[in-house]
């Protein structure tokens, strides 16, 4: 069976240009970049290069980039790393629907007796501006606030945010995760202080991501042991991985106008079909500011994991906000936050695409969508009664 | 991915018995919509008392629609009493196994069985009800039901509970308690467990009263208002006078009933000292969307 892969927000198949990249870096060239002979010192240039290529993408500098073990390592290592330059200093802006790798981090710093304020968001998963210009004040060390929302591809204002933040002399994050290779930046005229990304969001490999930290931004390390990253960022270098993520970017550098265009097309026509098609199916999120790939659809009285396993068996990958799918016993905080009614919030369902999706997949999709939301509504006892 | 058995995969794909059975001699519905998952059986009796027919309809997971589903086969040939005697674990084994966080699908299953004899039983005049104190509010999971799956299922941790009837799976502020039920139920066989709420009774230096009334804050207190969409934070502790502030509490938090200063005191005064009590920061207190009194 061919398997269809709508899930390109969770992870993505890794360019086959980028994995003849890395190759060679396993068995043959497999030095150490920190070593005194020719054999490892070349794999310098080969990082360099990779730096640049990151760069290229963000439109920043290459000293301004620090290679990570990924989203999660860039998240963590600007958050805390900015609130130990800042000992002083005692509150933290975020928001209700970041992703767990900033959420959880901040919960915890909350723990540790800091200020944590998570501004809320309507219910098209929209900030009010207003609010979070209210919160900040003196005692204010960061402001991180995501791209695009992982769950919904909802994207905010983050050009206008960065600046609004740093009018008020306060260092702003932002977890650009999902945007990087779908929308496209220029760090060096923006106002964010520090963006994290991730290699295998965006075609590259797993294990690998990077921090951009705008010259002059005061952060402390978080990896302590070694001089590597110009001692903000200790290890021996993942050099395969930092290799593919530099080729992964310089590939979304050249390919995002024409991908997104084409990958909008499709996303919208699967979209458009399965609302029509299905009675009572609703579109979760801001439908003008989001990622172009990115569709999430609630369908009212019937629950996730039940048609994720009924898409499973026709080869359709896709990923679901209910409870029973994450293991926790609630829905997505994200669809909560945004008021989605539990009707809708355990029957929702993630459909997200890349360039290497088809029509073809599209309409195979839309075919075997509407028989599986039938078959599930006839078990539920909620639809009888209606 | 979860790891379920052919056997429940079968009943997933292919469920038996889907539908309602009109004129029932007994009907048992629970869980709701918000919980996540629900549901309805339906079943009638032959003239020599043995169940001929059952049909269920269910909104769930894979798991919670596969347990309905031998549930109805289950009980299909058997009488009332005979019925009556089917547990969460027979249900569970009969498919061969279920994950562990999926163990509540077959409570639930149980849970509607028993609720359509009781509906059978009272002459199809009583419905299934919350009996006793309601433990987890998130979920409407009393404390007898969270004893019962603890002395059926021989559970001795928090962790285990939730699974099985997912009682503290929401906000998590009920935790204490279940570790309660848990030491009622299970006495000397879990002592040994339950060090993980804070030590009291011991005389504390500032430094420790401090830490204890910080760390019972983050673990004991925090969860449960967060779940309702408000906050706590600790402004100061003045010898037994410990100073918080109230925030973002909203209008329809369920726990407004309670007064949320004597949740805190109560909870402080259980894991640090009997000597604390708690005032609002002056501050937060001027702001109108506060608990107080």
């Amino acid at each position: 069976m061919k398997t269809i892969y709508f899930d390109n927000n969770a992870t993505t198949k890794v360019a086959e240009e980028v994995l003849e990249e890395m190759r060679p870096l396993f068995c043959e060239l497999y030095g150490n970049p920190s070593s005194m002979h020719t054999f490892g010192g070349q794999m310098s240039r080969k990082i360099r290069q990779a730096r640049e290529q990151v760069a290229g993408l963000l439109g920043c500098e290459a000293s301004e980039i620090i290679f990570t073990s990924g989203g999660t390592e860039s998240d963590n290592t600007a958050i805390k790393g900015t609130l130990a330059a800042v000992p002083d200093k005692r509150k933290i802006i975020t928001t209700r629907v970041e992703h767990p790798a900033v959420l959880t981090v901040c919960r915890e710093l909350e723990n540790n007796g800091y200020i944590v304020v998570e501004l809320a968001v309507d219910k098209e998963g929209q900030l009010d501006l207003a609010e979070l210009e209210n919160e900040i004040d003196d005692d204010t060390a960061l402001v991180t606030i995501m791209y695009a929302n992982n769950e919904t591809g909802v994207i905010f204002p983050i050009e206008k945010i960065a600046e609004l933040v740093s009018s008020k002399g306060v260092v702003f994050h932002t977890d650009a995760v999902q945007a990087i290779g779908k929308i496209a930046l220029n760090l060096s005229k923006s106002h964010i202080d520090l963006l994290s990304l991730s290699a295998h969001k965006v075609q590259g490999p797993k294990g690998v991501g990077a921090l951009y930290v705008r010259k002059g931004t005061r952060l402390s390390p978080f990896m302590l042991g070694g001089h590597q990253e110009g001692g903000r960022r200790a290890g021996t270098e993942n050099v395969p991985g930092i290799v593919g993520l530099g080729k992964a970017c310089e590939l979304a550098a050249k390919n995002m106008e024409e991908d997104n265009r084409r990958v909008k097309y499709l996303r919208d026509k699967l979209e458009n079909a399965i609302l029509q098609k299905c009675p009572d199916s609703i579109l979760n999120g801001d439908k003008e500011n989001r990622l172009p790939n990115t569709s999430n659809i609630s369908f009212e009285y019937i629950e996730g994991e039940a048609i994720l396993l009924m898409l499973d068996k026709y080869g359709i990958c896709a990923s679901s906000g209910s409870a029973c799918t994450s293991g926790s016993l609630e829905p997505s905080h994200v669809l909560r936050a945004m008021g989605v009614p539990f009707t809708a919030a355990h029957g929702s369902i993630r459909f997200s695409l890349s360039r290497y999706n088809t029509e073809e997949e599209v309409d195979y999709t839309i075919e075997k969508i509407p028989p599986i939301i039938n078959r599930l509504r006839e078990l539920s006892p909620f639809v009888a009664n209606k | 991915m979860w790891e379920y058995t052919e056997k429940l995969k079968e009943h997933f794909f292919n469920p038996r018995n889907v539908g309602e059975i009109e004129d029932p001699d007994g009907v048992g519905e629970v869980g709701s919509l918000a919980c996540g998952d629900a549901l309805k059986l339906t079943f009638r009796l032959d003239e020599t008392g043995r169940i001929t027919d059952a049909k269920f309809k269910t909104f769930g997971c894979a798991s919670a629609i596969a347990t309905s589903s031998v549930l109805t086969e289950m009980i299909k040939g058997k009488t009332i009493d005979e019925a009556a005697k089917v547990t969460n674990k027979d249900i569970a084994d009969y498919l061969g196994g279920l994950p562990e966080q999926k163990m509540h699908c077959s409570v639930m299953g149980r849970e509607a069985l028993e609720a359509a004899i009781e509906n059978y039983r009272t002459g199809g005049r009583k419905k299934h009800e919350l009996e006793g104190k309601v433990v987890c509010t998130c979920f409407g999971v009393t404390e007898k039901e969270i004893a019962r799956v603890i002395t059926e299922n021989n559970l001795i941790t928090v962790e285990e509970v939730t699974n099985y009837c997912k009682a503290g799976g929401g906000c998590g502020g009920c935790k204490g308690e279940i570790e309660k039920i848990i030491e009622k139920v299970q006495g000397e066989k879990i002592k040994e467990k339950l060090k993980a709420a804070p030590a009291k009774g011991r005389k504390l230096k500032n430094i420790q009263k401090i830490q204890l009334i910080q760390q019972t804050i983050n673990e004991q207190i925090r969860p449960a208002l967060r779940a309702h969409g408000g906050n706590i934070e600790l402004i100061d502790v003045e010898g037994n006078k410990v100073i918080v502030a109230f925030r973002g509490m909203c209008a329809q938090c369920r726990l407004t009933e309670f007064t949320m200063k004597d949740v805190v005191e109560a909870r402080l005064k259980e894991f640090v000292c009997d000597e604390l009590f708690v005032e609002e920061d002056s501050d937060s207190t001027q702001q109108p969307h506060n608990h107080r009194g």
